[in-house]
């Protein structure tokens, strides 16, 4: 699957602000389906606003939101998101295969009665993510990788169009970043799905990323890697001098808190 | 040993018992992994006030239980999005309306008889329109719970993505605790305001820690309950020592073992 020239995500001049506070500034952006996003920028820059403000969980001050043509609503099926992943209680009583499921059918009403058809689809979608074996795992006793892994299968199950990944990579180590990395560059590849994923550093990245999405100081660019992560983009978009070092094929920013 | 069950206040107690226990344990499964174990009792605590309020007012004391604990409960839904603020502003609510209760209790000059059936439970002295009236209660409690099955055990986990699906999680959690506050009014009269944590929060604390397949640990916290209410009952009536006291010494005694024996915690490294 390629980039198609279909917009699905469409920002014109939007502004929010939480709890008086201005967070994202005249926003305006095209994103293409297929495209394969990474959001960057410092801490508390308003990077998971951005993904609430999508997901219909907050309204913008002013400006237009449109998602797959539409405003957004929370609940729409057709994106999948998994938010900022704190480790799981070591104790919860919970499988793995009983978290994934409540992406299939978790918000519906009843108690839902066991069906061979829903457990195929969850272990297809365990599958997707190369965790069939842990199926009946307690959730609480796998690692951060696996758990992050389980999210991302439970976000597929309704066979979304778009997928929010908010920080899918924060406290893994480098071989199961890689991991996950190679699991949604598949998705985004393979089924054409639209990618939007928070990170904080490009590196892991660049080899999937089509455009980044910096966002700091209430503004944010959105372009090609090589564009944005630049001395001048950078200095321009935080106000203050940034220094941004290319070698080996990695990016190193110097200057800013990224 | 079951010749007593020829008597009808122990038919009663039996009934009234098992349908308590059936709501109790189911309930208490969500209080357990919600966190909110401690909300389960200090409801029941500020329970005791309302029941000692109405006796002052000389009217049945589980209207006064259910006035207050409903209030209660929309309060901490209200009080407590915060996790870190919930236990302060629930156990502040606790201590005001205990205060209340001591403050009813000192201006009824009446029988402390009344005090301590509230406290301890009188279920020996259940008659058959209150094991009608328990049962009505109750069904109403567990078919509510049942049709919120799926999104009150989705938010109980991952309240976030239940959110972001579409899920009404603040209306859910207030319909929760108001559900939390019938069955503590109910409970009342098998155990009393201060035991209830025994029925409630002990099966299902003790059943997380042996099955983790949510519905399994529904029914295993079921099955639990209704032991301990029926041996507690059963062991009361041939001894005349207080059914309370059994259910809550069986509740401890199987919980114990199992927290100490279940395997210890090993977080898989990657």
């Amino acid at each position: 699957m390629s980039i198609s020239q279909e917009p699905v995500i469409v920002l014109e001049q939007v502004n929010v602000s939480l709890g008086g506070q201005p967070v994202l500034q005249d926003m305006s952006l095209t994103i293409q389906g297929g495209e394969f996003i990474v959001i960057l920028g410092p801490n508390g820059a308003g990077k998971s606003t951005f993904l609430k403000l999508l997901l219909g969980l907050l309204r913008p001050d002013s400006g237009t939101v449109q998602v797959l043509g539409h405003t957004p609503q929370r609940g729409n099926p057709a994106i999948g998101y998994t938010p900022q992943h704190r480790q799981l209680d070591s104790d919860l009583p919970l499988r793995a295969r009983d978290l994934v499921g409540f992406g299939l059918d978790g918000n519906c009403w009843g108690i839902g009665l066991p069906s061979q058809k829903r457990d195929v689809r969850i272990e297809q979608a365990l599958q997707e993510v190369d965790a069939l074996k842990l199926a009946d795992a307690p959730v609480g006793r796998l690692s951060g990788g696996e758990q992050q892994r389980l999210l991302i299968a439970q976000a597929l199950l309704t066979d979304p169009k778009l997928l929010f990944l908010d920080e899918p990579l924060a406290n893994l180590d480098l071989a199961r970043q890689s991991e996950v990395v190679a699991l949604v560059s598949h998705l985004n590849r393979e089924h054409g799905v639209t990618v939007l994923l928070v990170a904080h550093d490009i590196n892991p990245l660049l080899q999937v990323t089509d455009r980044v999405l910096y966002i700091a100081n209430e503004h944010s660019c959105l372009g090609a890697p090589h564009e944005i992560i630049t001395s001048q983009t950078l200095s321009n978009l935080y106000a203050s001098p940034v220094e941004v070092i290319h070698a080996e094929g990695r990016f190193f920013v110097v200057g800013a808190e990224i | 040993m079951f010749a007593i069950f020829q008597y009808p206040f122990i038919q009663n107690a039996f009934l009234a018992g098992s349908i308590v226990a059936v709501a109790a344990a189911l309930l208490g499964y969500f209080l357990v992994i919600r966190g909110l174990t401690f909300a389960g009792h200090a409801l029941s605590n500020i329970g005791f006030s309302g029941a000692a309020g109405a006796v002052l007012l000389g009217i049945q004391p589980v209207y006064g239980l259910l006035v207050f604990t409903v209030a209660a409960s929309l309060a901490i839904a209200v009080l407590g999005r915060e996790i870190r603020e919930r236990d302060v502003a629930i156990g502040v609510v606790m201590t005001f309306s205990l205060g209340l209760g001591i403050l009813f209790l000192s201006l009824y000059n009446g029988y402390a008889q009344q005090a301590y059936s509230i406290l301890f439970g009188t279920i020996l002295g259940i008659s058959r329109q209150d094991v009608l009236v328990t049962a009505l209660f109750s069904l109403l409690i567990i078919l509510s719970i049942l049709v919120m099955w799926r999104p009150l055990l989705f938010s109980s986990f991952d309240p976030e993505i239940a959110e972001a699906r579409g899920v009404h999680t603040r209306a859910i959690a207030g319909i929760f605790l108001v559900l939390v506050a019938l069955t503590v009014s109910m409970a009342m009269q098998v155990v009393g305001v201060l035991l209830i944590f025994a029925l409630l929060v002990g099966p299902a604390a003790t059943a997380t820690r042996l099955v983790r397949r949510p519905a399994l640990t529904v029914v295993l916290a079921i099955v639990l309950g209704l032991c301990y209410t029926w041996l507690g009952i059963l062991l009361a009536a041939n001894t005349n020592w207080p059914v309370s006291f059994f259910i809550a010494t069986i509740s401890f005694a199987v919980y114990l073992p199992v927290r100490l024996l279940s395997p210890s915690v090993e977080v898989r490294d990657d």
